[in-house]
């Protein structure tokens, strides 16, 4: 039915099937834009946020699918300044999680507003002091580059390559593309670590503020260092889901290999990173405004010192070491744990530094406020999630993602592939 | 004017926590006075609107020692690090909506800007900021008997205490009316203070040492040897701010004669109380 858009040699499967599965994730959007909607004209009264928790579920959503969505501008800094070549195999994808991932970011944003036809304000009134200006104005500047690095792939499409245009135009954008990276890369340094700072600014959350450099919080530059660390196991991830979904191996190993190598010495070194900036906001920070640490991880139903442990030792060391190991980052299995746990160590850690501010009583007779999302908020949450798995779905059957699935799904594929 | 002129006010607030008896008189009145809306049921106070809000603190101890204060919260005006007027909210509302004025030492919100992100919410340690969850709703007529003087705010943005601005709009028109460079103390008083039936609250510019705020506070113009982005602190050893070692410098201070009261006003390590409460202002200024 659609076979003159599939790609050249590429095999899909019957179009019902895909439709079927279309339509089932489909209604999952249409539960999501339903809520949205109902956020949009009758207000965020349709949350279960309150005073205590201006920023809730979507904030802390917002800053995770940046994050993980960060694997796009590593890679692309990879592979166009360092020329890390092995990555052109995979950079497609990477692009287009990232893609999925801001442009999801944005949505949450539209939502999470509570005047969202006067969102613009933050571009015309802006106030050059705050850290969310810096967010708003490379975020957006960053979508518009990934939009760019994106046409060039949706250029490739059978169809549209085949018109002159089209084809000339797709190939021009790939030889400038260097240029789109390294914009994109300095727009995502400033945009992840800017994220970092929201919190790190907050000098009336102890639990938030740290010191830095000049006017940026460590957490600025830990946050663009996680992003960049744990942005591939994402998109490694999202790989490997792929694959087993279609039952097709789409990117080499040793492509997989050299990206989990990279993503475990960057999770390595900023886990040290992380652990350093624990202990002196641990025992120099906040004592010196009054806080013991303890004061943070107890005296409350949920919040306590597992959760440290959880992101710094089990998700952040234990994949860091997974990772740098050539022994266990080749075994698939261990490879596969390692990621995952990455993942979830880097939306541990935006859920910490966005909803456990909230929830840490500062005034001293003040009490904790714990929060439980309403289904509004959890709808719109999984609402990008629908979206990234309908755009993932349309683009791996109509485009050439992945430049080895020919190679390897060819009728005797190479053994080092297996 | 801007703060580089001596002419500059400071207005601010001191409560005498022992006369408070937590009637709630100052934010009944709070709330006729700035059209703050209300909800039918009120029960959840984490998304009700109190612009003045009263809590009740308790020394934890037990019958017969025990002891209970109340202690009202307006938004506390903070100066910010060092007094520059980078409060933790102004600092970052990512659309100047919200401002430092340089000229009062008041911290504004503007309804009409703010588009309702929030995140000035989350940096203010105190929760004196408020977001409208809902449109306001009037009970039938009674939209007749709101303020003409205060815009009512409408769903999706933030709010908070003004420190009464419109007052102080209205005692300068007066003043120039009058032909007067300068308003009276007395001229420009918040509703709170004026409800206040034990007369706890006392309003005025911290700035001018005719003012009573001045004569009780007597605040530290120099930084606080032990923090340097502690300005103002009070030379008198009864008086006290909330979170004053956070370096938000708040301009509504608190008295009170008993210590427990004091301490509770900030986080201290164990032991560090006893070392640290006898601290007031600079030693060249005590």
């Amino acid at each position: 039915m659609d076979s003159a858009l599939i790609p050249e040699g590429a095999k899909r499967c019957a179009f019902p099937k895909f439709a079927v599965g279309i339509a089932i994730v489909g209604a999952v959007v249409l539960w999501g834009v339903y809520a949205m909607l109902l956020c949009w004209f009758k207000g965020l009264n349709q949350t279960n946020m309150n005073d205590n928790y201006g920023f809730a579920l979507w904030i802390w959503a917002d800053l995770a699918v940046i994050a993980v969505g960060g694997g796009a501008f590593f890679t692309g800094l990879l592979k166009y300044i360092f020329k890390v070549d092995e990555l052109k195999n995979i950079i497609n994808f990477a692009v287009i999680i990232g893609f999925i991932c801001y442009s999801s970011a944005l949505l949450i944003l539209a939502i999470d507003i509570g005047q969202p036809l006067r969102g613009w304000f933050i571009f015309w009134h802006a106030n050059v002091h705050s850290m969310l200006t810096e967010v708003a104005f490379c975020l957006s500047c960053y979508f518009a580059v990934l939009t760019i690095e994106f046409i060039p792939n949706i250029l490739e499409n059978r169809q549209a390559n085949k018109i002159p245009f089209f084809h000339h135009l797709a190939h021009n954008m790939h030889g400038v593309m260097a240029i789109f990276a390294a914009t994109g890369a300095f727009l995502s340094f400033f945009h992840q670590g800017s994220l970092g700072g929201v919190a790190g600014v907050m000098y009336g959350r102890p639990f938030a503020v740290r010191e830095g450099l000049l006017i940026w919080p460590w957490t600025f530059f830990l946050f663009t260092w996680s992003a960049a660390a744990f942005g591939p196991c994402f998109t490694l991830l999202v790989t490997k889901i792929t694959e087993t979904i279609t039952g097709k191996k789409l990117v080499k190993d040793n492509v997989v290999h050299l990206l989990a190598k990279i993503s475990g010495w960057m999770i390595f070194t900023y886990i040290i990173a992380k652990i350093i900036d624990t202990i002196y906001w641990a025992m120099v920070t906040a004592p010196g405004l009054g806080f013991d640490i303890s004061r943070f991880y107890s005296d409350n139903s949920f919040y306590g010192y597992w959760i440290l442990l959880t992101e710094i030792v089990i998700c952040g060391v234990i994949p860091g070491l997974l990772l740098i190991m050539k022994s266990t980052r080749e075994n698939p299995a261990l490879r596969l744990v390692a990621i995952i746990l990455g993942v979830i160590g880097v939306c541990l850690n935006r859920w910490v530094m966005v909803l456990q501010i909230m929830a840490i009583p500062v005034m001293s007779f003040d009490t904790w406020a714990l929060y439980i999302p309403s289904w509004q908020e959890v709808a719109t949450t999984v609402l990008p999630v629908a979206y990234g798995i309908i755009l993932i779905a349309v683009t791996y059957r109509y485009l050439p993602v992945f430049p080895q699935e020919k190679e390897l799904n060819s009728v005797e594929p190479a053994a080092e592939t297996k | 004017m801007n703060k580089i002129e001596n002419k500059a006010h400071k207005f601010g607030m001191v409560i005498d926590l022992d006369k408070c008896t937590g009637c709630g008189s100052c934010m009944v009145s709070c709330m006729s006075e700035n059209n703050v809306p209300f909800k039918e049921d009120e029960s959840n106070k984490k998304d009700s609107i109190t612009w003045m809000r009263v809590y009740k603190l308790t020394n934890g101890k037990s019958f017969p020692d025990t002891e209970i204060v109340y202690l009202p919260r307006p938004c506390q005006h903070c100066g910010g690090k060092g007094d520059h007027g980078h409060s933790p909210c102004v600092s970052v509302c990512p659309a100047t909506a919200t401002d430092y004025g340089y000229d009062t030492g008041i911290v504004s919100q503007i309804y009409t800007r703010c588009f309702g992100c929030r995140y000035c919410m989350g940096a203010c340690p105190y929760h004196a900021r408020y977001f409208n969850w809902w449109d306001p709703k009037w009970p039938e007529g009674m939209e007749k008997y709101l303020s003409p003087d205060v815009s009512p705010r409408m769903r999706g943005v933030v709010e908070k205490c003004s420190f009464c601005f419109h007052r102080y709009q209205a005692a300068k028109d007066k003043a120039y009316y009058d032909g007067r460079d300068d308003i009276e103390e007395d001229e420009y008083q918040t509703a709170c203070t004026t409800a206040c039936p034990s007369g706890a609250i006392v309003f005025g510019d911290l700035n001018n040492p005719a003012h009573r705020v001045h004569e009780i506070v007597k605040p530290d113009p120099h930084p606080w040897p032990n923090n340097p982005n502690v300005v103002g602190k009070s030379r008198n050893p009864n008086v006290f701010r909330l979170l004053e070692r956070l370096g938000t410098n708040p301009k509504v201070y608190y008295l009170s004669e008993r210590e427990w009261v004091r301490k509770a006003g900030d986080n201290y390590l164990d032991g560090e109380w006893d070392k640290i409460k006898n601290h007031h202002g600079s030693e060249s200024h005590g």
